[in-house]
């Protein structure tokens, strides 16, 4: 097995120890869902969601948590302590780059990413009888987009923080205007045209927008796509340029 | 045979500023090589760069016929590193710590074996963050061994371990080296350095105050022995000073003190002898690495 296979095993293991983790990323979405999906109505086109079934826009709003959660409070959150703690500085004197680590540990959030979103799909279509994404491929496309971008983000989060502790700051200060503008409190529906112009080209706006286009049977617009390509390759660059591998 | 180590003329500069200023030694194989200085005195940056772990600004550092700059891959496969402050992730446990690191070398090895023989087998399932500071100490010499390294590099090796333990790794780390593996150790420690080393390097703001074994390094400080008694009957301390290697002599109530250098100790006791007085509460109080290194540095460790 090679480095990476190992330490993405050890890593998913520790990720399983971490309850809180576990709760946020797969208990919260799925209780979101459950929670809404239980009022009488939801399961029928709602006018103020541009006719989407309730169930289907909260669970779209499920996967938006899942994707900010794990990518702009976790992603900073461990890689800030791993350096900090010198967790990377002992891999850097052992055959195995720290490099290594970093990617094992976004396969690990990735691999929870799609896990989490799978169960909250699966809950819709076999709880509430409610049809699954209908373009199936845009919709994977535009969760592994969401992660890309999400996660980037994450890392250059990490990347420029000098601590552990601003490293989870500066992911908390990005989550919740993501969450805000991307439309996860209230519907982009219900917001002036400008606000919603700027949570389009928020990657967690896009992400959902582009999710529940394609839930909806609709291919999503390009430029949600391209805006979310565009946050991985860009933030995905800085954080690689800027990223610090010691506490100095 | 060519040194294991080879380092002439390692520079490390931060701000224009030289931590490490253009030291050269090297190390035999087998040896334990001991680097010894004040906190600052650029111990920590000199054996990072020489890890790989730092850019050197100018010097050139071989270990195992490799330069750490260009062939860090390769030399990472055959050095072992305990690096001063670090943390594994808390809730890793002990013998998935040990099983991981294994995993990363060519030949590495039992790390159950490891486990038993730095007192872990009973912490086996245990997590990071639930350790002792000595437990999590010497948890870090293991996984800097578990590679079966050809140069072991050790970075405050009994930092947070008690006094028996210390003994105890002493002890384990001569077998270390016994079993053909040099070591490199970083100590602020004297009787660490006193009684592991081979060699050892003082240093000082980033240079080789000096260069010897333990032994040497004592005796090239010149440090004088102090000897002191209550003689049994009346003497007349002063007419030692005529004694070869006697420098002075003084007294204080019943007893009197003599210090010298050389073999002047005999010398006293034998003229003692000849004058028939015993000298009774007889001490001799030897020189260590301690007075050699006030000796040569000009200073205490602490300072």
């Amino acid at each position: 097995m090679s480095g990476f296979s190992r330490l993405a095993l050890v890593e998913g293991r520790l990720f399983l120890r971490e309850k809180a983790a576990l709760i946020g990323v797969f208990g919260l979405p799925v209780a979101l869902v459950i929670g809404f999906g239980l009022i009488p109505g939801f399961g029928d086109p709602q006018k103020g969601l541009s006719d989407q079934i309730g169930t289907e826009y909260i669970a779209g709003l499920g996967v938006a948590i899942v994707l900010a959660s794990l990518g702009l409070t976790g992603v900073p959150m461990v890689i800030g302590q791993y350096r900090e703690r010198g967790v990377l500085r002992r891999l850097a004197v052992t055959p195995v780059r720290p490099l290594t680590l970093l990617l094992a540990d976004l396969a690990v959030w990735a691999a929870a990413a799609v896990l989490s979103v799978a169960l909250v799909v699966a809950v819709v279509r076999f709880v509430f009888h409610v049809p699954a994404p209908v373009q199936s491929g845009w919709f994977l496309l535009s969760v592994a987009l969401g992660i890309a971008s999400l996660y980037a983000v994450g890392l250059l989060a990490a990347a420029v923080a000098p601590t552990a502790r601003s490293s989870a700051g500066i992911g908390w200060l990005l989550f919740f205007p993501n969450m805000f503008l991307a439309g996860v409190y209230f519907p982009t529906e219900e917001m002036s045209a400008t606000m919603r112009e700027v949570g389009n080209f928020t990657p967690l706006g896009s992400a959902l927008h582009a999710v529940r286009d394609s839930w909806m049977g609709i291919d999503p617009r390009p430029e949600y796509l391209g805006i979310m390509a565009a946050w991985a390759l860009l933030a995905g660059a800085l954080a690689a340029r800027f990223f610090r591998w010691d506490q100095a | 045979m060519t040194p294991v180590i080879e380092v002439t003329g390692l520079t490390k500069r931060y701000g224009g500023q030289a931590v490490v200023d253009g030291i050269s030694f090297h190390v035999e194989r087998g040896e334990i090589f001991g680097i010894l200085g004040p906190n600052g005195a650029g111990k920590t940056t000199a054996v990072e760069c020489m890890e790989g772990l730092r850019r050197r600004d100018a010097g050139q550092v071989q270990i195992l016929g490799l330069d750490p700059m260009a062939d860090g891959h390769r030399l990472h496969q055959r050095i072992g590193v305990q690096l001063q402050e670090t943390q594994l992730q808390d809730k890793l446990k002990v013998r998935e710590a040990l099983e991981l690191y294994a995993s990363f070398y060519p030949n590495p090895a039992d790390w159950r074996e490891l486990l038993d023989r730095w007192g872990l087998a009973g912490k086996s399932d245990a997590r990071f963050g639930k350790l002792s500071g000595g437990q999590k100490q010497r948890l870090f010499i293991a996984l800097a061994l578990v590679g079966n390294p050809e140069v072991v590099f050790l970075d405050e090796l009994t930092a947070g371990l008690d006094p028996g333990a210390r003994r105890a790794t002493w002890d384990l780390i001569a077998q270390v080296r016994d079993s053909g593996v040099t070591v490199v150790l970083v100590s602020h420690f004297m009787d660490e350095v006193e009684e592991l080393c081979d060699r050892v390097a003082i240093l000082e703001r980033g240079r080789i105050a000096a260069l010897d074994t333990p032994a040497g390094l004592v005796d090239s400080a010149g440090g004088e022995y102090r000897m002191r008694f209550r003689p049994m009957a009346p003497l007349d301390e002063q007419s030692l000073t005529i004694l070869p290697g006697v420098t002075a002599i003084g007294r204080h109530g019943a007893h009197v003190t003599v210090t010298g250098s050389g073999d002047f100790a005999s010398a006293v006791t034998a003229e003692l002898a000849r004058r028939q007085v015993i000298a009774a509460d007889l001490r001799i109080e030897g020189r260590s690495l301690d007075s050699a290194y006030v000796a040569l540095t000009g200073r205490t460790m602490d300072t």
